[in-house]
């Protein structure tokens, strides 16, 4: 079957037709059938009637460097611009287009992959450790300095971080607060102790729960933002001209943000407890006939304030830990788009994993303490 | 796309023609009744003054802004009346290059002048990324360099990178959005340069938005001149600097314009 892009007789070869990119693949396979890699003979170009960069590609690779350099010697018929075009090509490809990487055996890259994340790892606990001192040692140097405070932006984060996240951590402690009202009175039922139920939903909410939803709905809703916000100054080249220009990066997007979420977070956190406890008296005063009289009374009688103040010291710590590793995350953001979401990722997750470990520790702690 | 037998109507018509074009922001008016031409094979510099809608022109021409007056033809097809299909069609024959590379930043440079080759052309990732070399290659790039990655590349190497992605498919018609901005003058010299040899091999028409009068002068075959809301003037560089125009007058015949007369004028 005569071809439409060869013809070929004994060592001579006539490319014709349109040597495009949409035919590349054909053509490809063409040569690949004829087992044709090398053009040896003569070769006539004349009969082409289109050419583009990808078949110019193909040409230089049957006919070689050399040849295609001198094109304008031996195929006087084929035009100027294809001459051109099989000129530029050559001069393209006449140094070697790939360089190798180097290769490793699979073992080694392993070990080189698990060193590589443990050190990454080490790296970025003592970053951040040297971050936070940073952040206090600043917050010090200002305490003293009050003209220096940046009143007006801490105040725009506080509306943003805290009053525009009431809604959202009310509505999620509320329902908690049913549901953990719920499953006491399912457990405590056997008892006769349906009662308790009051005092399950109090200890649970003034001690943890408050702080902690509220803490975790802050690390999945303002760490990402503060590490997408200062990320994107970042990748504009904002953070440099601002140290450019002699201005402080902590003093002036970190400290902001850590105010804002060391005022938001307690205030939230007292929101979390308080619609928590209305989530469990709706549930006690509807299924279980425990009227809210009642429920307030126990509450007086038997839940002592050291618990709030248990919950809510914990509070300012959440806020620090969240604010600082967002921010750190955020200046660790480098040019491009995918290291912006990488970041986000990792100030949430970092967050929300520091906010549970320290509470842990703390319970254990308080635990002790008998507080 | 170099052809040397096109049916001579294709030849003779323009690969652009805007024609009235009426573009708004609100209540700033960008522009009123804006005619321009694109001829096949030409290099056409547009230029004017900051805030006179350059950008805003090469914007609505590609079909990321919708004009609200007035018609633009590429290659002899209107834009507006296309559907989704067609107008993909059509956008396949554009190359363009953003005034800051806009390379993919999760890409290396081979994967990034790769990507349109496996889309479009449907090209197995082995031979698209071949093809990806030659024409990193072919825009002065080494090897190397192909491997990395845009965040770590100069903003001469991002250009050159950007202009080898908008050749990817040989298009019909470049767009290229000041692109020896932020080069040093060797790197922008070497640029027009490149730019005219590949004009000249690949036979594609050039739409180039651009302040450098060392481009205008060694590169452009026209200029137009956007000021006032519309095209002020389209013609040879020499005519255009002779227009009798305070903007014009101070643009060529200013103290840069003029060394840059000057040294064409050497070479």
């Amino acid at each position: 079957m005569p071809s439409e892009w060869i013809a070929r007789r004994d060592e001579s070869l006539t490319l014709q037709g349109e040597w495009t990119l949409a035919n590349y693949r054909c053509i490809k396979a063409e040569l690949r059938q004829q087992h044709i890699s090398q053009a040896t003979g003569a070769i006539s170009l004349a009969a082409i009637t289109r050419l583009d960069t990808a078949g110019a590609v193909l040409i230089v690779e049957l006919i070689g460097v050399e040849k295609a350099h001198s094109v304008a010697k031996w195929a006087t018929e084929l035009p100027k611009v294809q001459q051109a075009l099989l000129i530029r090509i050559a001069e393209a490809m006449q140094a070697p287009l790939i360089v190798d990487p180097p290769a490793y055996s699979r073992i080694n890259q392993t070990l080189a992959n698990i060193g590589q994340h443990m050190a990454g790892l080490w790296a970025q606990q003592r970053q951040l450790l040297a971050f936070i001192g940073l952040v206090i040692a600043t917050l010090f140097h200002l305490a003293l300095r009050p003209h220096r405070w940046r009143v007006t932006a801490t105040v725009a984060h506080v509306q943003q971080s805290g009053l525009n996240a009431v809604p959202i951590v009310a509505l999620l402690t509320f329902m908690v607060g049913a549901v953990v009202a719920f499953l006491g009175a399912t457990v405590l039922q056997d008892f006769g102790a349906t009662v308790y139920t009051i005092d399950l939903v109090a200890f649970s909410f003034l001690r943890e729960f408050g702080v902690l939803l509220a803490a975790i709905l802050l690390a999945g809703r303002t760490a990402s933002a503060f590490t997408a916000q200062i990320g994107a100054m970042k990748s504009n080249e904002e953070i440099d001209a601002l140290q450019a220009q002699g201005l402080d990066p902590i003093e002036l997007l970190v400290l902001p943000r850590v105010m804002a979420m060391l005022i938001s977070l307690p205030l939230l956190t007292f929101v979390g407890m308080l619609s928590g406890l209305a989530g469990g008296a709706m549930v006690a005063s509807l299924s279980l006939d425990i009227s809210l009289g009642q429920f307030i009374a126990t509450l007086q009688k038997d839940v002592s304030v050291t618990h709030f103040l248990v919950g809510l010291s914990k509070a300012p710590v959440f806020a620090f830990v969240i604010a600082v590793i967002g921010c750190l995350e955020g200046f660790k953001v480098s040019g491009s788009a995918q290291s912006v979401g990488e970041h986000t990722t990792s100030s949430v997750v970092q967050s929300i994993f520091m906010v549970i470990l320290i509470d842990a520790v703390a319970a254990l702690f308080f635990m002790e303490m008998g507080w | 796309m170099t052809n040397s037998d096109k049916p001579t109507e294709q030849t003779s018509q323009p690969v652009i023609k805007v024609r009235g074009l009426i573009n708004r922001f609100g209540s700033v008016v960008v522009h009123d009744n804006l005619d321009l031409t694109l001829k096949r094979g030409e290099i056409l510099g547009v230029v004017g003054g900051s805030g006179t809608g350059k950008s805003v022109l090469l914007r609505s021409i590609i079909g990321l802004k919708r004009p609200n007056g007035g018609t633009v033809e590429v290659l002899g097809t209107p834009l507006n009346t296309l559907g989704e299909a067609e107008r993909s069609q059509i956008e396949r024959r554009f190359g363009v290059l953003f005034q800051r590379g806009a390379l993919f930043s999760s890409l290396n440079l081979q994967e990034n002048v790769a990507l349109p080759l496996i889309e479009h052309a449907k090209l197995p990732r082995e031979d698209a990324e071949h093809l990806a070399r030659v024409k990193l290659a072919l825009v002065g790039l080494s090897p190397e360099a192909a491997l990395q990655f845009p965040e770590s590349l100069s903003g001469g190497m991002v250009k050159r990178a950007a202009l080898a992605r908008a050749l990817a498919l040989d298009p019909d018609i470049l767009f290229l959005d000041e692109p020896t901005a932020g080069l040093d003058p060797i790197g922008a010299a070497a640029f027009d340069q490149l730019l005219v040899t590949l004009r000249d091999a690949l036979g594609f028409s050039v739409f180039l938005v651009t302040h450098d009068l060392d481009t205008l002068y060694a590169a452009c075959d026209r200029v137009a001149v956007l000021s006032q809301k519309h095209v002020l003037v389209v013609d040879t560089i020499d005519k255009v600097a002779e227009t009798q125009d305070e903007w014009i007058q101070d643009y060529f015949h200013g103290p840069r314009g003029r060394a840059a007369q000057r040294a064409h004028n050497d070479y």
